[in-house]
């Protein structure tokens, strides 16, 4: 077993082919990482490997795509045509959050990892059955005890979150502060 | 994603509460969801047109308390956050009616009572907006799809056992039965149809039953034999599946 020899017989061709495969078959986004560990190539063919994938699906106006999400990459239906998949599965779209729940979930992607307490001070509102939801649908994790008066739970937004907003960390999110100009 | 949930929609442009004051004595409402105190008071002032950094602050207490008023009489609980809020735009009403100190007026910034609460009204509105963009993003991700889960070892607990698997167990029980120190109690041996029953009866209550925790309950080894091929009758007559999450896990029988 020779350890560190990337010296695998692939073509460039047969990488993209099998890098395809496995974002595929993958249940989650799957990262770079993971697929030159699980391949045993190098990060930089693999990320030529899946910038020529994304090409070749844009080239061919695919009706599938490769979206950067959490950190790692998937293959998903395109939106525009998301009325006749929905009519093929023959599903509505599932069930939104409260305000309430999207209030508190806002102010604990900005402010993380949050407490309770501090929650309440910017929503002016208890926010315990929003935050019950939230655990519940996976989208926030508790981070541990804050350490001050009464050692309050700290809570960030989870994995399930990035996936499920569509994002690939949380810097693609938009600055707070950007929502100042929105509110004058 | 369960589909029996609650739907929740709304536009947030328009489906908020609306107040329709008819004159000063009476109020008239459409009860929507103010999501707190800060909520409403957004509402109120945007209401009177007023600028949020000069709130008119004795109409916007009186509208507020209004709205509380109107909400006790329909009998809706007045959350304890709309109340500290009420005691609050008092309080600045109240410093707003006091004489400032002529020192304090030959000051350059004369300290605004409703300074602290304009900054909460606008980090409040803040997040609202966040959280109109992130409803706006799941809207958005709901129109893409994703593959259904394949089964795969790590995601699929239902890998059929075989009889093999279920002699392992059994020889388990026997090496464990060969250590216990036995005494001779005469009991009455029970019978392949009894144990049938017994186990049937036990999984149409418990639907999943430990094939090692049943074998366990044997005392004998004659009972346990007849136990091993109650669970093997059971599973090729009946509508029982085995399952086994793991190599050389636990085996559960199940009813499907």
């Amino acid at each position: 077993m020779e350890e560190d020899s990337k010296m695998t017989s692939r073509s460039p061709g047969e990488l993209v082919a099998v890098v395809e495969a496995l974002i595929f078959v993958a249940d989650e986004p799957i990262t770079s990482k993971l697929l030159a560990e699980v391949l045993d190539e190098d990060r930089e063919s693999v990320d030529a490997a899946i910038e020529n994938l994304k090409e070749e699906y844009a080239a061919r106006e695919s009706g599938l795509q490769i979206r950067e999400i959490a950190g790692g990459f998937q293959i998903a239906t395109r939106t525009e045509l998301h009325e006749d998949v929905r009519k093929f599965l023959k599903t509505r779209p599932s069930a939104k959050l409260s305000l309430a729940s999207l209030e508190t979930l806002a102010v604990i992607a900005y402010k993380q990892p949050v407490t309770v307490p501090e929650i309440l001070e910017i929503r002016g509102v208890q926010s315990a059955s929003a935050i019950k939801t939230l655990l519940e649908k996976r989208l926030i994790v508790t981070k541990g005890h804050k350490e001050t008066v009464g050692r309050p739970m700290l809570y960030g937004t989870s994995k399930d979150f990035l996936i499920q907003f569509g994002l690939n960390d949380l810097t693609e999110l938009p600055s707070i502060e950007d929502f100042e100009d929105l509110v004058q | 994603m369960n589909q029996d949930q609650e739907q929740f929609t709304f536009d947030f442009k328009n489906e908020t509460a609306q107040i329709v004051a008819e004159s000063r004595d009476e109020l008239k409402l459409t009860l929507g969801e103010f999501e707190g105190p800060l909520d409403l008071l957004l509402y109120l002032i945007r209401k009177e047109q007023a600028d949020i950094f000069d709130i008119p602050i004795a109409t916007i207490t009186d509208e507020y308390l209004n709205y509380i008023r109107v909400m006790k009489k329909l009998d809706i609980a007045v959350a304890a956050d709309f109340l500290v809020m009420a005691a609050t735009l008092i309080e600045i009403k109240s410093k707003m009616l006091l004489p400032r100190e002529p020192s304090e007026e030959a000051g350059e910034e004369i300290d605004d009572p409703r300074r602290e609460l304009v900054d909460r009204l606008l980090e409040y509105e803040k997040y609202k907006s966040a959280a109109e963009m992130l409803y706006e993003r799941s809207t958005v991700e709901q129109a893409i799809f994703v593959r259904g889960p394949i089964e795969s070892d790590d995601n699929n607990a239902e890998i059929s056992a075989s009889v093999f698997d279920l002699l392992t167990v059994f020889q388990k029980i026997v090496a464990r039965h060969k250590d216990e120190i036995q005494m001779e109690i005469h009991r009455e041996e029970i019978s392949l149809a009894d144990m049938l029953k017994s186990l049937k009866r036990r999984l149409s209550e418990a639907k999943e039953l430990s094939v090692l925790a049943f074998f366990e309950e044997m005392h004998t080894k004659r009972e346990l034999v007849t136990a091993f091929v109650a669970v093997l009758e059971i599973v090729r007559t009946e509508g029982v599946r085995l399952t086994q999450s793991k190599t050389f896990g636990d085996i559960i029988l199940r009813m499907s």
